[in-house]
C-alpha cells in the first residue's frame, strides 16, 4: 500500500513537471485555448533541425523560431495534425519527428523492445522452472559424512 | 551444444558493440535532405538588385544549376565566397544565389565589394523559400538538374576539396544526363 502511494506520487510529479515546462517565450496570440494546447503539443514533438537535441519549443535558434511560428499559424488556420507533420517532414525529413512513424522501416524500433521483453520473460521462466525442479532433489548427507561433519564442528568449538 | 548456447550472449553483445561502434563515426549534422528528388518549390520573389523584377522557380529550370543559400550575417558564407567566385569564373553552370533573411542594401554592398558570383540572386527576406527548401542554416548548396529537380543538398561552406570530391562529380553526371536526353 505504501509502495503504491510512492509510485503514485512519482507519477503525479511528472505530470506537474511537464505542465510547468510548457511555457514558450514567443508572444503569439492563439485564436483559442484548444488551438494553443494542440500547437504546443505538436511543437514539443518536433525536433529543431539545427540544435538537434532540442524540440521546437526549447530551442532558441532562428530556424526553430520560424518553424514554431509556422506550426502555430497552421494550427490557427485549422490544419490537422497530420497535415502539419507532413509539412515538416516533407521539408526537413522524418528526422524531425521525435516519435517516428510506424512503418516497415521502423518496426524494429517500435516492436523491438516488446520482443526483447518477451524474450527476457521466456528465458526467466525457463530458468525459474529449471531451478524449481532442481530444488526438490536436495542432496542428503550419508551417515559417514554426518559423522565427519559433527567431528569437525566439535573440533572448531574447542 | 549446451556450451554453444552459453556463447549466445557474448555473440549478441559483440554484434551490438560493432553496430554501436559504427554509430560513433556518423555525423548527425549530415542530414539527408527531404527535398532530394523533388522539384524546386514554387516561389515568386524579388530579385536582390531590383525589387521590381520577379524571379520564379520556372526561371531556374532548363539547365543543371547550383543554388547557393547565403547571407551577409553568416560568417561561413564569407569563408565560402572566394571559392564561389572561382567557380563562377570557370563557368561550369549557373550559380543562383538565395539571399536568405538578409538586408537588401547590406547584401548589395557586400557583392559590390567582394564580387558577385551569382547569375541571379533571389531576395528571400522572410526565409519562406528557405523554409520550403528545408534550410536550417546558411550556407547550403543545392544541385538542381535540367528538369528543375533537386538532386543533392550540401549543408556547410563549399571549398575546393568539397567541390571537387563531392559536388562536381554530381554536377558532371547530371550534365551528362542532360546531354543524353537532349540527343535522344
Amino acid at each position: 500500500m505504501r509502495l503504491l502511494g510512492i509510485i503514485l506520487s512519482i507519477c503525479l510529479s511528472f505530470v506537474v513537471a511537464t505542465q510547468v515546462a510548457a511555457t514558450p517565450v514567443d508572444t503569439y496570440q492563439f485564436k483559442s485555448d484548444t488551438n494553443q494546447k494542440r500547437a504546443l503539443e505538436l511543437a514539443h514533438g518536433l525536433r529543431c533541425p539545427q540544435c538537434q537535441n532540442q524540440n521546437l519549443i526549447d530551442s532558441s535558434s532562428p530556424v526553430a523560431r520560424d518553424l514554431r511560428l509556422e506550426v502555430y499559424s497552421m494550427v490557427d488556420e485549422g490544419k490537422s495534425d497530420d497535415e502539419i507533420i507532413n509539412f515538416m517532414t516533407s521539408r526537413y525529413g522524418e528526422f524531425v519527428l521525435y516519435k517516428p512513424k510506424l512503418e516497415s522501416k521502423t518496426y524494429i524500433l517500435w516492436l523491438g523492445p516488446f520482443a526483447l521483453l518477451a524474450l527476457g520473460l521466456f528465458i526467466g521462466l525457463v530458468f525459474v522452472r529449471k531451478q524449481r525442479n532442481g530444488a526438490s532433489v536436495e542432496a542428503e548427507l550419508s551417515a559417514d559424512d554426518q559423522k565427519q561433519l559433527d567431528e569437525l564442528l566439535k573440533r572448531s568449538k574447542e | 551444444m549446451k556450451k554453444l548456447v552459453l556463447f549466445i550472449p557474448l555473440i549478441l553483445f559483440l554484434g551490438m558493440g560493432i553496430f554501436l561502434y559504427q554509430g560513433l563515426f556518423l555525423n548527425p549534422q549530415e542530414l539527408d535532405s527531404a527535398l532530394e528528388g523533388k522539384p524546386i518549390p514554387t516561389f515568386k520573389l524579388e530579385k536582390l538588385e531590383n525589387a521590381d523584377k520577379i524571379i520564379t522557380n520556372e526561371d531556374l529550370t532548363g539547365h543543371v544549376s547550383v543554388l547557393n543559400v547565403w547571407a551577409t550575417w553568416c560568417p561561413a558564407c564569407k569563408y565560402e565566397h572566394p571559392y564561389m567566385m572561382t567557380l563562377a569564373r570557370q563557368n561550369i553552370m549557373p550559380i543562383y544565389g538565395i539571399n536568405y533573411r538578409d538586408d537588401r542594401d547590406a547584401a548589395i554592398r557586400e557583392l559590390k565589394r567582394e564580387g558577385n558570383p551569382y547569375t541571379k540572386n533571389i531576395y528571400d527576406v522572410d526565409g519562406r523559400l528557405g523554409l520550403d527548401l528545408g534550410v536550417y542554416g546558411a550556407p547550403e548548396t543545392f544541385i538542381v538538374d535540367h528538369n528543375g529537380i533537386i538532386r543533392f543538398r550540401y549543408a556547410g561552406p563549399v571549398d575546393h576539396q568539397i567541390w571537387s570530391e563531392i559536388l562536381y562529380p554530381k554536377v558532371k553526371q547530371l550534365q551528362d544526363e542532360e546531354k543524353k536526353e537532349g540527343v535522344s
